[in-house]
């Protein structure tokens, strides 16, 4: 495919396909397609096995030529999954069990009737199937970034197409001049998605016009994807790989640079094989390579694997990990944008920033600025998870408070359990409590609060999580990760975490919040790079907005969520106690005994603990039918 | 890497020490192309012993210092061999919230090992890794490519008699 003729060639040939699946009502060459969840979530919950099944079913149906099976990117909704989605109808089937596949194909594929008890059930309202798009999880998201996600096979570069794949790169490449293309960015007012939120068309621009003569230029992209509990790019690059290629080419035109690097963790093996078809799809069709569209632009790309290590997610440290070594970040000034990879002018964005791209070339800067805030454009993709119903992941345009996300999208806290914070920007932000519940989600908000962006995980903690815990949690995350590099970070998170350790052992004083405090604030501005100064956020986030929970560990040594261990006793109530034994048969340590003392209306005598041999393990309070034992 | 199982003897194959020399020989020239040799290197023999890492400091003239700087710099990279199954609990934030934590602790104490560590019969090593990104499943973790999610406590026993 060298010219734009024969790309709308190719994407008329697929459009009817692919509409099929989002307008219901397309020309399609088959009767129904089967949309299965291919990516991490549903796959490690067995969606290969039931594409297998599927296969087998339809064979013995005789519906092969029928029915199209397409494995697909993330739905989002990955608490249900895995998730199986049948077109025209909309069906969402969830948790889907193999044994369940034959039942489908009979039922829904042969005859026509949607299997009701299978389908996730917020969608079936008495006789009626409601649409996906009604359901609370999916009314008020918007996906842009994630648009072809849970829609087309990624694996094919054809249903990329038909869905305006590689349009974009062709109107840069054909009508548009360097400077236009970053023009439109800059006006699109589109901010780096991966945490910082530095505008992405004024990195642009500078990568192009700071060191005019420059002979080489790169264009990276940050795919480390490194906060525990966030999985936006992962899920991008497993559902829709082109579309990071195809803002790296456009990026590429934009500056100058003829060359690209993917920069991917190696914990992701669904997303780089992905990548890695990709790549070799899009240079056999003639949309990496030399002389892209005859327009004598060319451009390449290249994966490199991370090796598991958070740091690299920087971007200076990011770079030098390319480069083949430690990956240790550098002081800046010099930016990338004039010495970057290889010591050249250099633009790095992440995943999600690409992933907007051509939808903003194509749309339009005012269409993406025309969603969310005054100084936050467009949408953002969050990971939910942690104690929420429907964890997964949703797309919402900037300024939908965090209420709507937790109790409308999210579908609130299970087990009746209290909310108590949300946690966003991982090991770099902040928790944030209720009295902010009704907060616009954008990135000056959420650092006003004292958390930040990030790149996008979202963990939700109920009263049953202890701040001082979480913290102590996250310091360990960032002292194991700390390259070493400058002694703030290196020598102050180990302090800090010894602090809280002590904290949560019941030897802390007063005084420890203090020092505890003062040396956050010494880590945060005399670290050399962001992993070192965001790395006390979550420390200060909590003793500010829970400054009670910290004190209650200090002062009255108890944990009032009940997690640290060494600040918990175990006790029988002993009115409520049927001396069953259950609880002494379980014990380990040997801790429960009889005593002689019957409660009115009991037949046996209740049981005590002895808090010396106690190991606190709650073997007892699990066993315990009668709830006769409390931790306190 | 604090376990003493760098006593483990290397035994590379020259059918593994060729298959190494041909990874180096395409890519020595390409830039930065350190780290992807290593990630090969890894693939080949499961671990990077000093023996290997010389291998690849003679073929690309890379000094050696610098790769056990580069090898002992990145989490993915081991200088010693792991078990038949590598158990790798997610201790990312959703799975620790849901109590992944209790989880490792009981692996620990099942098996007898510390994390990064390696069970004298050379069959399980255990591990906490931070995320592998599916939270929905929440807590998890992965028998080398198994994973197994929703756990509690309980299951522990059952997964480890599966591979006994």
């Amino acid at each position: 495919m060298k010219t734009l003729e024969e790309l709308k060639v190719v994407r008329e040939s697929m459009e009817g396909e692919v509409a099929l699946r989002t307008h219901g009502n397309a020309s399609s060459k088959y009767e129904r397609h089967v949309l299965v969840c291919g990516g991490t979530g549903c796959t490690s919950s067995g969606s290969p096995k039931i594409i297998a099944k599927l296969k087998e079913e339809l064979a013995a149906n005789g519906l092969s030529d029928k029915v199209q099976i397409v494995k697909t990117g993330c739905f989002g909704l990955c608490e249900r999954g895995p998730i199986m989605i049948v077109y025209p109808e909309d069906s969402f089937y969830s948790r889907v069990n193999v044994d369940e596949i034959p039942r489908i194909v009979k039922e829904h594929l042969v005859d026509g009737n949607p299997v009701k008890e299978f389908l996730y059930e917020e969608t079936v309202v008495g006789d009626e199937i409601k649409a996906l798009d009604d359901t609370a999880f999916y009314k008020k998201q918007h996906r842009v970034a994630l648009r072809n996600c849970g829609v087309i096979d990624p694996e094919n570069i054809n249903e990329y197409i038909g869905r305006d794949g590689y349009r974009a790169l062709g109107k840069v490449l054909t009508e548009m001049k360097p400077e236009d293309v970053i023009q439109t960015v800059l006006d699109s007012g589109l901010r780096g998605r991966g945490g910082g939120g530095f505008p992405t068309g004024m990195k642009w621009k500078l990568a192009r016009n700071i060191v005019p003569d420059a002979d080489i230029k790169y264009v990276c992209c940050n795919a480390d994807e490194g906060d525990p509990g966030a999985f936006m790019d992962r899920s991008v690059l497993e559902g829709d790989p082109h579309v990071v290629l195809e803002a790296m080419t456009i990026a590429g035109y934009a500056i100058g640079a003829t060359h690209g690097y993917i920069y991917v963790r190696a914990e992701y093996p669904i997303a780089v094989e992905r990548l890695n078809i990709a790549i070799k799809q899009a240079r056999e069709a003639g949309m990496l390579g030399e002389d892209i569209f005859g327009t004598g632009f060319s451009f390449d790309i290249d994966l490199r694997l991370g090796a598991g290590a958070f740091v690299c997610g920087e971007e200076t440290a990011l770079m030098t990990s390319i480069e083949g070594n430690r990956g240790e970040p550098r002081p800046r000034p010099p930016f990338p944008a004039e010495k970057g990879l290889f010591q050249k002018p250099t633009v790095l964005n992440n995943v999600e920033t690409y992933a907007n791209i051509p939808q903003i070339i194509l749309n339009g800067a005012e269409w993406f600025a025309s969603m969310g805030t005054e100084k936050s454009k467009g949408t953002k993709v969050f990971a939910l998870g942690g104690k929420i119903k429907n964890t997964g992941l949703v797309e919402i345009p900037m300024g939908t408070t965090l209420r709507e996300v937790i109790e409308e999208i999210g579908g609130g806290i299970p087990n009746g359990k209290k909310f108590k914070a949300a946690q966003t920007g991982g090991p770099s932000g902040g928790c944030i409590p209720a009295e902010h519940f009704d907060i616009p989600i954008d990135y000056d908000n959420l650092i006003s609060i004292g958390s930040m962006m990030g790149s996008g995980g979202l963990i939700v903690m109920d009263e049953d999580n202890c701040m001082v815990d979480i913290a102590k949690f996250f310091l360990e995350f960032t002292v194991d990760e700390s390259c070493g590099k400058c002694t703030p970070c290196r020598i102050g998170t180990k302090r800090m975490w010894e602090i809280l350790d002590k904290i949560t052992k019941g030897k802390g004083t007063l005084e420890d919040l203090d020092k505890l405090e003062e040396l956050a604030y010494h880590v945060k501005s005399n670290s050399l790079c962001g992993l070192g100064q965001t790395a006390p956020n979550p420390v200060l986030s909590t003793l500010k907005c829970f400054k009670d929970e910290y004190i209650a560990h200090v002062v009255d040594k108890k944990c009032p969520a009940g997690v640290c261990k060494d600040l918990l006793s175990f006790e029988i109530i002993k009115d409520n106690c049927f001396g069953c034994g259950m609880c002494a048969r379980q014990c380990p340590a040997s801790a429960i005994t009889v005593t002689d003392y019957t409660a009115p209306g009991k037949k046996k005598p209740a049981y005590s603990i002895d808090k010396d041999k106690c190991v606190k393990c709650g073997a007892c309070i699990a066993t315990c039918k009668f709830k006769a034992i409390i931790k306190k | 890497m604090n376990s003493a199982k760098s006593t483990v003897p290397f035994k590379g194959t020259p059918e593994q020490e060729a298959q190494l020399i041909a990874v180096i020989d395409e890519k020595k020239d390409d830039q930065g192309s350190l780290m992807p040799i290593l990630q090969k290197a890894q693939e080949i023999y499961g671990y990077l012993p000093i023996e290997v890492q010389k291998i690849i400091s003679d073929r690309t003239g890379i000094p050696l210092e610098k790769i056990y700087g580069v090898v002992t710099f990145y989490a993915q990279f081991s200088l010693y061999p792991k078990g038949e199954y590598t158990i790798s609990v997610c201790l990312g934030t959703a799975c620790y919230v849901k109590g992944s934590g209790d989880i490792y602790d009981k692996l620990q104490e099942k098996l007898g090992i510390a994390g990064g560590e390696c069970t004298a019969d050379g069959k399980f090593s255990l591990e906490a890794c931070r995320c592998i990104g599916a939270c929905g499943l929440a807590p998890v973790l992965t028998v080398n490519e198994d994973v197994y999610g929703r756990l509690t406590v309980d299951d522990v026993d059952k997964i480890l008699a599966k591979y006994a």
